[in-house]
């Protein structure tokens, strides 16, 4: 699904990724660890085409595309999902609106039908229910005035119904309790068909607890340094990053 | 003055082109003196305590001078470069007579006059290139006791009350381009709502200037009797020109004890390209009178287009326990330039007024809003709320904002609130992150943006609204 050769990504002009290398096939859970500056976030941004990141060598290939090639929403209506750690407020704008619209581009993307509203809420509805999470956020306006527990929960629901291939979440579990992180991974757990792709950042092993990835990778000073199961994120809470041999740029 | 003396000043003018060819022409040619006016006069039959009101104006006009204090900047007007009239070949009565180019015209603007008729219940006074082409639903409201109908048809069918009421909130001298106005005024709309009668329906006037080279100088007469209610709509619109065309409008409203007037622009005229070339000049005098006690005037107005607006929709809120409120959306894309804002004057006792602008900016884009609160001494208890609100998109545009405030009363509350944002790039990414492509993205942050006055919008407008808020950003984002 997604291929990733050295890849080199610059913001404002500091080089954050070196030369990484990963490969994500249909179906795997892949968790992306590691020091804080470590480049987790920056890869993350460079696949949705954020506007820090520039690309100054390397290649990445997405459902045999050229990613580079695409600009954000074209890639979002691939299929590419990125949950923000701290989404931005956008004032006046209905939740509900805004999903309906979103859902609206990635079906015209698809060369789908619109989906008019009586249809949208009842897939709400639906949706909502399968996945036991309250949709009383839709009716606000997006992220204004909310928590940081309501902006995660309003992150899931896009996942939900935006339903895309690759989800990416960046520390979507930073800041929740207990219940919230069992809802996320539960959001995930029955994402989970066998063709979707997961790729997480996350500093807490609880998490993969829940959801436990085929693979886990360290990632240090722009690259990936280190390959394992679950087992290494088991290795890593237990002897921290200095004990498995990575040395933290912060200290 | 006589018609004798009418004929003989003409005879004597030394205007090369004289007042009956001035009266047999369709459109004027350009320039401006008494003869012109003579002539606007006697193509619409006015009395002529009228035709003295216009002359009286002109000399008044000519010794004012064009204000300059508006943060605008355009080229010195020519006021001899412009024709002062123009009308359609003939008058007509119904529908059938009308041209069918015109009405492809009128279709074009989203309007077409019979489906309106007959889906929307909106009566419609379309004011085409300075004479009215049709009025309809004329005959139901006439049944009400409402009269809604051309100026020029109220100068001859209902001259007590407009001689009563012209120029009574707007005085003939109140500015340069009101007195402008004042001397050449061709149509507009003029409405009586008799005591305690509710206007069944939103009334309705479509402005458009088609001519070339024409100005275009409406007046609007609005008065709501005692206990009544009217909403009134007014939608402008221009084609695609080179030249630059002059606009002067001017409207009062006036509400008597008890009664309720809303009244909600939408402007979309030319605005010019992004050189700044072409478009409106648009210099308007709008204000309403809450003339007695009780009375509330609301001003809804969505400004997407002219290259140059100069308008202040005021109150003045004379009668006790009255209302005023100003809803704004102004945008200034491409090289537009917009001085915009209201004027709230407490006078009663009791009396509330709201402000609540946004302001747009984007491309080269100048905004200012201006606004004026005034608490007089008798005012006690008065109250003003105001929000102003400018957006900024991308890095080439301005926002200023400049309040007043005069308080001559100390029981006066006046709160002032004022913000300035730029969409950010984050807001933009992340919608583009769900997939919405940037022009979609920034017309939804800007809808959102406007969403406290869209919502004053009657619902017929407030879709047309959203429309030419996405139109007029259209470029706005790379």
């Amino acid at each position: 699904m997604l291929k990733i050769e050295n890849l080199k990504v610059n913001i404002n002009e500091k080089e954050i990724l070196k030369g990484l290398n990963l490969e994500i096939k249909p179906g795997e859970v892949h968790a992306l660890m590691g020091v804080n500056g470590a480049g987790k976030s920056t890869l993350v941004k460079t696949l949705s085409a954020h506007y820090d990141c520039e690309v100054t060598d390397g290649s990445i290939v997405y459902k045999n595309k050229d990613l580079l090639e695409l600009d954000v929403a074209d890639r979002a209506n691939e299929g590419i999902f990125m949950s923000f750690q701290n989404p931005v407020e956008v004032p006046g704008v209905n939740n509900s609106y805004f999903l309906k619209t979103a859902v609206n581009e990635k079906r015209a993307y698809n060369g789908e039908d619109e989906i008019d509203a009586m249809n949208f809420l009842k897939l709400i509805k639906e949706q909502t229910a399968k996945y036991d999470i309250d949709k009383k956020l839709l009716q606000r306006d997006l992220n204004e005035g909310f928590s940081g527990g309501e902006k995660k929960r309003n992150e899931l629901i896009q996942l939900i119904l935006l339903n895309p291939d690759l989800i990416m979440l960046d520390e979507i579990d930073s800041g929740l309790d207990v219940d919230a992180i069992k809802t996320v991974a539960n959001v995930i757990n029955q994402m989970l068909d066998g063709k979707k792709s997961v790729l997480m950042i996350t500093h807490y092993d609880r998490l993969l607890e829940l959801v436990k990835p085929d693979f886990v990778h360290i990632l240090n000073d722009g690259k990936i340094v280190k390959t394992g199961d679950y087992s290494l994120a088991l290795e890593l809470d237990e002897k921290g990053f200095e004990g498995i041999g990575i040395k933290d740029e912060n200290k | 003055m006589s018609k004798n003396k009418q004929i003989h000043d003409v005879i004597n003018s030394d205007y090369k082109l004289g007042f009956e060819t001035l009266v047999e022409s369709d459109t004027f040619p350009k320039g401006l003196n008494e003869d012109v006016i003579k002539a606007i006069s006697a193509k619409k039959n006015e009395p002529e305590w009228l035709l003295e009101f216009r002359l009286k104006a002109y000399k008044k006009w000519l010794k004012m001078e064009e204000p300059s204090w508006a943060n605008l900047n355009y080229p010195k007007i020519d006021y001899q470069d412009i024709a002062y009239f123009s009308a359609p070949k003939k008058a007509l009565e119904s529908l059938d007579e009308v041209d069918p180019e015109i009405l492809k015209t009128y279709e074009k603007l989203g309007i077409p006059l019979e489906e309106q008729k007959m889906l929307a219940g909106v009566a419609v006074d379309a004011v085409f290139d300075s004479v009215s082409v049709k009025t309809t639903y004329q005959e139901e409201l006439e049944k009400l006791g409402i009269i809604f109908c051309s100026v020029s048809e109220a100068a001859n069918n209902h001259p007590e009350l407009l001689k009563k009421y012209l120029a009574s909130v707007v005085s003939v001298g109140d500015n340069y381009f009101a007195c402008l106005n004042s001397a050449v005024f061709t149509d507009g709309s003029f409405v009586y709502i008799p005591p305690n009668t509710h206007c069944p329906m939103e009334l309705s006037t479509y402005f458009r200037i088609n001519a070339l080279d024409t100005g275009q100088f409406e007046r609007t007469i609005i008065i709501c009797d005692e206990g009544s209610y009217v909403s009134y709509n007014e939608g402008c619109s221009a084609p695609t020109r080179d030249e630059r065309q002059l606009h002067a409008a001017v409207v009062e409203l006036v509400a008597l004890k008890d009664a309720q007037i809303k009244y909600s622009t939408i402007q979309n005229w030319y605005p010019g390209d992004e050189t700044g070339k072409g478009g409106i000049l648009n210099f308007v005098t709008k204000r309403g009178l809450c003339k007695g006690d009780n009375s509330k005037i609301s001003w809804t107005q969505v400004e997407t287009g002219s290259s140059l607006t100069w308008k202040y929709p005021s109150c003045v809120l004379k009668g006790d326990n009255s209302v005023g409120e100003f809803y704004s959306v102004a945008i200034s894309s491409k090289a537009q330039q917009a001085d915009t804002g209201t004027k709230m004057i407490h006078l009663g006792k009791n009396t509330k007024s709201t402000i609540i602008s946004k302001g747009i900016s984007a491309m080269k884009g100048v905004n200012a809003y201006r606004g004026l609160v005034r608490v007089g001494k008798n005012a006690t208890n008065a109250r003003n709320i105001s929000e102003c609100d400018s957006l900024l998109i991308g890095n080439t545009c301005h926002a200023h904002t400049y309040p007043y405030h005069e308080v001559k009363n100390m029981s006066a509350q006046i709160e002032h609130e004022a913000t300035t944002s730029k969409i950010s790039d984050e807001q933009l990414f992340y919608l583009n992150q769900r997939g919405i492509h940037a022009e979609n993205a920034v017309s939804m942050i800007v809808n959102g943006f406007c969403k406290e006055v869209l919502k004053e919008l009657p619902m017929e407008f407030a879709a047309e609204a959203k429309e030419l808020l996405n139109i007029s950003l259209e470029g706005s984002v790379g």
